[in-house]
């Protein structure tokens, strides 16, 4: 006698059991600590920061540790905690113009107040496999300098001072900044939710499309204004006792593109901006959403919409990987029901197909 | 480090104070796509957490919960789901449709007559039944807004002058209270005359599209058709070799490596309750023939 | 056939004043006409005259910077177009009015059959009878010379001028009254060209169409047209009945017009 199918309850048990023994692996091996993770991961953990939009450097470590290094599934675990978390309000903006500076770079002009600062970076250095590395050992302690209280403007302000790019536009205290994660989202969007979409959108997505951008496919003209990375002061304002406290800090990286722009009827030509921002040390992802914002500028400037990466509706609905990957992953789930109709259908047009031209078909053998 | 701490159903009331004001407007405006703010869940998107986010924001303490995936209570997911609402919600759970208040369900309607007072929850993956003619989202609203539905029939108009009758067998579109144009997720066509009329309330979610609707009780859904090609109902050639029924969806069972297979029921409580009350199918007829078929 | 009662002697299109401008730059301005029932206007002029802005305005696809159009209704209402909703646009576009454009792949579906191609007007206005449909779309195809054999047969697989014919079709089987035409024949072969005219003149004789036909190619406005409107950097020069305009021209313009085309 046939027996449906039962008993999946004890099945998922087990092959939770099983996928927690899988994540210990060799037990020999000492197992990783938060600290390891966060200390020596540390690219990952900001990657996963930034896209599971959660600041928290320990809570990122342990969903790397639980994800065993599957960095989207990370991200879908600080996301479902993230979603769960009462708001007490918003800080103030942050002042990127203030920030302690590890590194700065810039394309655009050789020599720039501040200086350009190379940082702790894996450019020039030689892609060469480092043997060294398989054992454990201490590098070689930084070099030291002193530095200088001299501020670092941001070269899109020196580029302001003579109205050659377009102005930022000025914050209206009128219209608050939206919230994709609170409100449902209609498009047309404003670029403050382009921008949070684009923060929290997938890093191989968006550096497929900037780089497309650069092929032809919506080309803006880009140089890299200016690449900033370090600590910024966060303030929140607090009605009770009337002014802004400082909460800490945050570790951030600033892209600022500045593109072409040939001007209009009512406009002088000037350059553009295209902005990306993401926290820890993300160079990549900040670059890539810079070049992906100013192509979603594309109707706002008048220009023609031809590309993937303009489309406004196309990026902002698959730039998520957490519903990317959920959707995708799917497929995995059971669909019988779904697949015997489109069996029967089948079925049925094959013999129809069969009866119109008069051609045998092998009849199933249980039938 | 941050404990994690969870509301009863999981979700802050604030989030379920605003499920709700989008599931009354939906309720309001039969088959309208309400667009809401979908949170994320613990579950992954496109494995129901529209329907979780409905069943979340509409569940009490009083509440007698079931889940079924495929029309079964025992895959995997529905486990999944059952499991998450016992916990987060202390809820009761059960498998039968008759004690259920709030049934969750992805791609079936359960073969037994759903009564007033009782709550349909689908999981729904892409809520728009014109996505796939046009993928824009800002022109399908406005096609809905509209009423701008020859489209529609465009596609109708085609499977018949291409196969000689209309080629969808499941997420088969319906006219709802004579007015919106809707997609009943992708449950089989066997299942859309179960909408129309139906005594209980049917709401929707779908989580990684944003959008919640609803067909309100007693609200008129009628599958698209011609008056020279009406809809018709798909049609076993074989009753449930379980429980003999005639009259409910079947699941195909490959049952060895030559292509032998059976039909049987996928709803598996009504098939369960029918061969309780002695009804048997050809497979299981008496116990000295088992595992003879074929 | 076209009701000849006492409807036609009112007007059925009034544009008055018209203007468009972009910034400083007028694509067109102070432009001012009447069109009666069952008569076609041809709108003539070099690219960049403002012929095709005109056109979308009068089609309701671009709103005027100045003056307005109105359009009388099926109940004799005369209405401004800028007072419809946009339902009401939408619906006159696929009842009352017609719009061919230039390139058949802007007014067709090119993946679906020429059946649904023709049918997707019916249907939308409640048609829902698939038998129905389907005969009246075949007895179009058989109007405008395409083989009722090819109604299952996607426009892809068509040629130039029959996806071009089968346009056409899906525009009038609703049978509108007034039919806007953006270079009907752009693009197309001479010979084909001379074939698609005719068919144009007789479909518009016989079923008492209105229409008005934006091109650069005067031979079109001569085998179509009841009257003609010259433009020229945004305004319209010279106008008159189609004959007139185009044997004695009054404007040099016109006159460098008329002579860059051989004579009927």
């Amino acid at each position: 006698m046939y027996v449906a199918v039962k008993g999946g309850e004890r099945a998922i048990e087990n092959a939770h059991r099983l996928l927690a023994h899988e994540r210990r692996g060799d037990r020999s091996v000492p197992e990783l600590s938060l600290a390891q993770i966060s200390e020596q991961l540390g690219l990952a953990v900001d990657r996963v920061m930034s896209e599971g939009s959660l600041y928290d450097r320990e809570l990122a470590a342990l969903a790397i540790k639980q994800a065993r290094g599957d960095l989207i599934e990370a991200i879908f675990l600080v996301r479902a905690f993230r979603a769960t978390l009462p708001r007490f309000g918003a800080t103030e903006p942050v002042d990127t113009g203030e920030m302690r500076v590890q590194r700065r770079v810039s394309s655009t002009f050789k020599d720039i107040p501040g200086g350009q600062v190379l940082g702790p970076t894996f450019d020039y250095t030689h892609r060469l496999l480092d043997p060294a590395l398989a054992e454990a050992g201490d590098p070689e302690a930084p070099a030291l300098a002193s530095t200088s209280d001299a501020p670092m403007p941001r070269v899109t302000d020196i580029l302001g001072q003579d109205g050659l790019i377009e102005r930022s536009p000025d914050a209206d205290p009128d219209v608050p900044v939206g919230d994709l994660t609170r409100d449902p989202l209609s498009y047309p969007a404003g670029r403050d939710l382009r921008l949070q979409n684009l923060a929290r959108g997938d890093e191989g997505f968006l550096l497929a499309l900037g780089y497309s951008t650069q092929r032809g496919y919506g080309r803006n003209h880009p140089f890299a204004g200016e690449i900033r990375f370090g600590e910024v002061e966060v303030e929140f304002f607090a009605e009770e006792i009337g002014f802004a406290v400082p909460l800490g800090s945050l570790a951030l990286t600033e892209c600022q593109m500045v593109n072409q722009f040939k001007g209009s009827a009512s406009e002088p030509p000037c350059f553009t901006r295209g902005y990306g921002l993401a926290f820890g040390q993300s160079e990549r992802k900040t670059m890539s959403m810079a070049l992906v914002d100013r192509a979603l500028r594309a109707r706002e400037l008048g220009e023609d919409l031809i590309a993937p990466a303009q489309d406004e509706e196309f990026v902002m609905s698959h730039s998520d990987n957490v519903q990317a990957t959920g959707f995708v992953e799917h497929l995995k789930l059971p669909h019988y029901v779904d697949f015997q109709s489109e069996l029967g259908l089948l079925r049925k047009l094959r013999q129809e197909f069969a009866d119109a031209n008069a051609v045998p078909v092998l009849k199933e053998a249980a039938e | 480090m941050n404990a994690p701490t969870y509301n009863f159903a999981y979700l802050d009331e604030q989030t379920k104070r605003m499920i709700r004001r989008a599931i009354l407007k939906a309720i309001a405006i039969p088959g309208y796509q309400v667009p809401f703010a979908s949170r994320e869940m613990p579950m992954p998107y496109g494995w129901g957490t529209g329907g979780v986010q409905v069943t979340a924001a509409i569940l009490g303490p009083h509440d007698v919960l079931k889940v079924i995936d495929q029309g079964s209570d025992d895959t995997t997911n529905a486990i999944s789901i059952r499991k998450f609402f016992a916990k987060t919600a202390g809820v009761e759970t059960t498998t039968s449709t008759e004690e259920a208040s709030v049934i969750q369900t992805r791609h079936r309607i359960p073969e037994a007559p759903l009564r007033e007072g009782q709550v349909l929850v689908f999981q729904v993956p892409i809520p728009e039944p014109l996505r796939f003619l046009e993928p824009r989202e800002t022109e399908t609203r406005r096609m809905h807004a509209l009423a701008e539905y020859g489209l529609m029939h465009v596609k109708l108009y085609e499977d018949i002058a291409r196969f000689g009758h209309i080629a969808t067998s499941y997420a088969y579109p319906v006219k709802v209270n004579a007015r919106y144009v809707m997609d009943p997720s992708p449950t089989p066509k066997f299942d859309n005359p179960k909408m129309d009329n139906c005594p209980a309330l049917q709401l929707f979610g779908a989580g990684r599209e944003k959008r919640i609707y609803a067909i309100p009780p007693y609200t008129s859904v009628v599958s698209l058709d011609f008056e020279d090609h009406p809809f018709t109902r798909y049609k076993f050639d074989a009753p449930c070799a379980l429980c003999g029924a005639e009259d409910s969806y079947l699941d195909e069972i490959v049952t060895d490596d030559k292509g032998s297979r059976m039909f049987v029921c996928s709803d598996t409580d009504y098939c369960e309750g029918r061969q309780a009350a002695g009804h048997r199918g050809v497979e299981n007829a008496a116990p000295h023939k088992e595992g003879a078929h074929g | 056939m076209v009701d000849m009662n006492s409807a036609s002697d009112q007007p059925l299109l009034v544009a008055e004043e018209l203007g468009k401008s972009y910034g400083r730059l007028a694509a067109c301005r102070d432009v001012s006409f009447v069109l009666y029932p069952g008569e076609v206007l041809a709108i003539v002029g070099e690219s960049g005259s403002g012929k095709s802005t005109l056109l979308q305005m009068l089609s309701a696809q671009l709103a005027p910077s100045a003056g307005r159009v109105s359009y009388r209704m099926r109940d004799g209402v005369l209405r401004s177009l800028a007072d419809l909703g946009e339902a009401e646009r939408r619906f006159l576009f696929r009842t009352d009015w017609g719009y061919v454009h230039q390139d058949p792949a802007q007014g067709l579906r090119m993946a679906v059959s020429a059946g649904a191609n023709v049918g997707e007007r019916l249907m939308a206005i409640g048609w829902n009878n698939y038998g129905r449909i389907r005969q009246t779309a075949s007895s179009w195809l058989q109007r405008v010379e395409i083989d009722a054999a090819r109604i299952d047969d996607a426009p892809r697989t068509y040629s130039g001028g029959m996806r071009q014919r089968l346009q056409i079709a899906r525009n009038l089987v609703t049978e509108p009254r007034l039919v806007f035409m953006d270079e009907p024949t752009g693009g197309l072969d001479v010979s084909v060209q001379a074939r698609l005219l005719d068919l144009m003149r007789s479909l518009v004789n016989e079923l008492g169409l209105a229409a008005i036909v934006v091109t650069h190619d005067l031979a079109v406005a001569r085998l179509l047209s009841h009257r003609v409107m010259v433009m020229k950097e945004g305004r319209v020069i010279e106008t008159g009945l189609t004959d007139q305009v185009l044997d004695d021209p009054r404007e040099p313009y016109t006159q460098l017009l008329v002579s860059s085309i051989l004579p009927p």
